[in-house]
């Protein structure tokens, strides 16, 4: 690299240039060294949090195996723990947030992508960036207050009167629960599948649509049946993030779910997620496998997000490459 | 024009209206919860709000003053942890690694991004709060900082990696080693996105409660140093906001207000500065 | 009557070559354009065009890169609408009737493109024909048209018996006859094409002149092209653009041996483009 240079210095005697050049080459040495520390200590902190949850939830393994997926009982005072109820409870408001979330932010995304004209586009882009930097706390604020109150008073009755003989309408309904988490979830996750989704959109090529138009197609027919089919796969990583985010979700769902380790098919029951049954009970555990029962909890949400990320962020890839391989042959 | 081809124009302007009617409503949300925070927590943000330290429970009045500045002790300590590590570690990726370490590096960093907060604080718990036996200042910021290093490792990587070879080559043909280079030439090129990052990085954890709960705690007084239990923000929103007193939601919501506010401000100049900045990759 | 570009709408050419008049009866233009003048945002693009596209013949439209004549045949299907920032002035006649002012969707069906790079579906060959009529609600049975479509785009013996492969698996070549299968399913009364061969190896566009040649019996055809040999071959009209103006609008045999313009000699002996 500095040889041919004719501002280098070079032209000195051998031992001198030499020793110029390694003194350059040995900042550069120690430059590199400690920068590649560093970054081998994300690496590191990684494993080692495996590792400490793995070994943190030694006891409750031991003793309760894969049982404990499966047995409901979680009982401090007789010590015995099982997750079923708080995967029950993840799924459960996870699945609500979801059926709410994916046509709402579906929409939207299409509306942003297809429709919106790029200033306006990019600005209400901008604010649905904004809700997804609002802390889950926050979200818990509104929940209480507003969502709860309003679960109770207005859509409880409004379900439960006519449809209260089906058992996902089963009353009572005390303003918390499924439901409730369901919906402040939905409003949480919904930003993530709009961006995934419109950035997707976008990434389909022009003429995909145009040739569906230029075949006499409506705009919604071209968008429908040619583009957003184009994206499925990007749009389906957008799910699966929302998924995520959804699943490890604690504050605001613990502030609104009832917290209550039931097993229950109406959706006013109050219940518990794997999230906030770790927030809440944490500090109070008493007893090794009582602590240890809860952080063996930790790792099935960790396996879960870390199972659903990896899923996600591989189908957009996917996207992504399906879309430039079509332009380029 | 055919029955069927209007029947196709209209489900056609319907549907599309209510893509929009989507949109609208998902954006809707943001201003519905600014209001609502305005609203109700607007009249309660006063002096003694951070001026004073909560009253004892029951009492009527306090402020939130220890959770002030136990916040920000936590971002502070915070970022001392993240930031190094994200950014030194971002100009290995982008300066001097191979292939194969850059890519395990980065999934790590994945990896470690999508860790739900309340799994960071009980890693947190077990390397801090475990071995001193007693919540504290340090074991919040640890988890903190934890969240902090994947945003800026991977802009701070992307944002150097944007940087024009020509820059480089320049500065190199003159003579300036590497190190030199990366330093005077290409981290200055960079800076704007990389103080971007580290700008939502904070803003992130700001609002963070989670994991705070069994780490930092909470404190209903001063917390001395950072070896002791601290109040937070966050955290006190939570406890006030489920509890049965009135005047602790008044303060909830005034605290919601406040670090809302905060966050919001923290993101929208960080997104400033970047859009006034050179261009950057899209993340 | 020989045809002269700027002469305002009635434009009548003669199937013959040579150039005496009333020799012989004028032909039906299947479109006509007069005095369009095509805009993007304050820059105009398109000069004062007067054309008709026969019916039942293949018109090319030749020029050097950025002459307009892509944009040109893009008006003729109103394409030129998912671009914000467009108007034109002027008025384009399909069998009469202005196109600007029909429904779009109507018109599409009516006047249907092939693209520069094949752009199927994905979906499968069967599906990307079948599209088209689908939606338009087809009479006859729809796996007969997908046949008939494929056997006009001389894409039959190849595919019939891998209708549900994905399209993406179909060489370029094949893929562009895809598309114009597609585009043939429903039988439109116009096929533009624009520059349909530009991303395919020569045996792929010597296949799809052939069917082109075939193809104007099923139904008017304007294509536009950078490759004057093709013109040469294929088109029975050529029009030759330069920086949005017609220069020469002829049978393709008399613009090629005695073109009229200077301009047109030039561009056809390669002294620019």
């Amino acid at each position: 690299m500095a040889t041919a240079n004719p501002t280098l210095p070079s032209a000195g005697p051998a031992t001198g240039s030499r020793s110029f050049l390694s003194k350059l080459r040995e900042g550069d040495e120690i430059a590199r060294l400690i920068t590649f520390l560093f970054a081998t200590s994300v690496v590191l902190i990684t494993i080692l949090l495996v590792y400490e949850l793995w070994i943190n939830s030694a006891l409750a393994r031991q003793k309760f195996g894969l049982h404990f997926f499966v047995t409901q009982v979680w009982d401090p005072v007789l010590d015995e723990y099982g997750a079923l109820p708080f995967i029950f409870g993840t799924l459960m408001t996870s699945s609500i947030a979801l059926l709410i979330a994916v046509p709402l932010g579906i929409g939207a995304s299409i509306f942003l992508a297809e429709l919106a004209p790029a200033r306006i586009s990019d600005t209400l882009q901008f604010f649905i960036d904004l809700l997804a930097a609002v802390p889950s706390v926050i979200y818990g604020l509104l929940g209480v207050f507003i969502v709860v109150p309003l679960m109770r008073t207005v859509i409880f009755p409004a379900l439960n009167k006519p449809f209260g003989y089906l058992p996902i309408f089963k009353g009572p309904s005390y303003g918390v629960g499924f439901f409730t988490a369901g919906i402040v979830l939905a409003i949480m996750v919904i930003p993530y599948i709009i961006s995934v989704s419109r950035e997707v959109l976008l990434s389909v090529p022009r003429d995909q649509r145009e040739a569906a138009l230029a075949l006499g197609s409506t705009r919604w027919e071209s968008t429908w049946k040619v583009v957003v089919p184009f994206a499925k796969t990007g749009i389906m990583g957008s799910i699966f993030l929302a998924l995520a985010r959804a699943l490890g979700e604690t504050m605001a769902v613990t502030m609104v779910i009832g917290n209550t380790p039931i097993i229950s098919a109406s959706l006013f029951s109050p219940g518990d997620t794997i999230a906030s049954v770790i927030a809440n009970q944490f500090t109070e555990a008493t007893g090794d496998l009582y602590l240890q029962s809860l952080v063996a909890l930790g790792l099935v949400l960790f396996l879960l997000t870390f199972i659903l990320n990896g899923l996600a962020r591989l189908l957009i890839v996917l996207t992504t490459q399906k879309g430039s391989e079509v332009t380029n042959r | 024009m055919s029955a069927r081809l209007r029947w196709r124009k209209f489900l056609s302007n319907f549907m599309l209206t209510l893509t929009g009617i989507c949109a609208f409503v998902s954006v809707a949300v943001l201003f519905f919860i600014l209001g609502y925070l305005v609203f109700n927590g607007g009249t309660s943000v006063n002096w003694a709000f951070f001026t004073q330290l909560p009253k004892p429970v029951g009492e009527v009045g306090g402020g939130m003053a220890n959770a002030i500045v136990g916040s920000a002790k936590l971002l502070l300590a915070a970022s001392l942890l993240g930031v190094p590590i994200g950014f030194f570690g971002g100009i290995y990726l982008a300066e001097f690694s191979g292939a194969t370490v850059a890519s395990v590096v980065r999934y790590a960093a994945d990896l470690l991004n999508g860790v739900p907060s309340i799994v960071i604080g009980i890693f947190a718990y077990s390397m801090v709060v475990l071995p001193f036996k007693h919540f504290s200042t340090l074991a919040g910021a640890f988890a903190l900082g934890l969240m902090m290093i994947p945003i800026t490792l991977r802009s701070t990587e992307e944002f150097l990696g944007a940087v024009p070879r020509m820059l480089r080559e320049g500065a190199m043909a003159l003579g300036a080693s590497k190190w030199k280079t990366i330093t005077s030439v290409v981290v200055p090129a960079a800076y704007r996105g990389i103080l971007t990052a580290i700008l939502l990085a904070l803003a992130r954890v700001a609002g963070e409660t989670a994991p705070l709960l069994f780490t930092a705690f909470g404190n209903r007084f001063w917390s001395q140093g950072w070896g002791q239990p601290t109040a937070s923000l966050p955290v006190m929103i939570f406890t006030y906001a489920v509890s049965p007193y009135e005047d602790w939601h008044r303060q909830a919501w005034a605290a919601g207000l406040v670090l809302l506010g905060l966050i919001l401000i923290i993101n929208i100049l960080a997104r400033t500065i970047l859009s006034r900045g050179i261009a950057a990759p899209r993340s | 009557m020989q045809a002269s570009p700027n002469q305002g709408l009635s434009v009548n050419i003669t199937a013959g070559a040579s150039a005496t008049k009333e020799s012989a009866a004028p032909l039906p233009m299947r479109m006509t354009i007069s005095k369009l003048n095509f805009f993007y945002g304050s820059k105009q693009i398109l000069f004062d065009i007067n054309m008709g596209i026969a019916d039942k013949r293949v018109t090319s439209l030749i020029g050097p890169s950025g002459c307009g004549k892509s944009t040109l045949l893009r008006i003729l299907n109103r394409m030129h609408e998912t671009v914000a920032n467009s108007r034109l002035s002027g008025e384009i006649l399909l069998d009469q009737q202005n196109i600007l002012a029909q429904d779009v969707t109507a018109l599409r069906r009516r006047v249907g493109m092939v693209f520069q790079r094949p752009n199927p579906f994905p979906k499968s060959i069967f599906d990307n024909v079948a599209y088209g009529p689908k939606i338009n609600g087809a009479k006859t049975p729809i796996a007969e048209v997908v046949e008939q479509s494929l056997r006009h785009a001389a894409l039959w013996e190849e595919v019939k018996d891998q209708l549900h492969k994905s399209a993406y698996d179909l060489s370029g070549g094949q893929q562009q006859r895809l598309c114009i299968a597609r585009a043939l399913a429903v039988e439109p009364e116009v096929l533009l094409l624009d520059e349909p061969c530009s991303a395919l190896d020569p045996i792929s566009t010597a296949k799809i002149e052939e069917l082109l040649v075939e193809l104007k019996n099923l139904t008017t055809i304007a294509i536009v092209t950078h490759n004057m040999q093709q013109a040469a071959r294929v088109s029975d009209f050529t029009a030759f653009v330069l920086t949005g103006q017609m220069i020469e609008f002829h049978p393709t045999p008399q613009l090629f041996t005695t073109p009229s313009d200077p301009r047109t000699e030039a561009y056809i002996t390669g002294r620019f483009g």
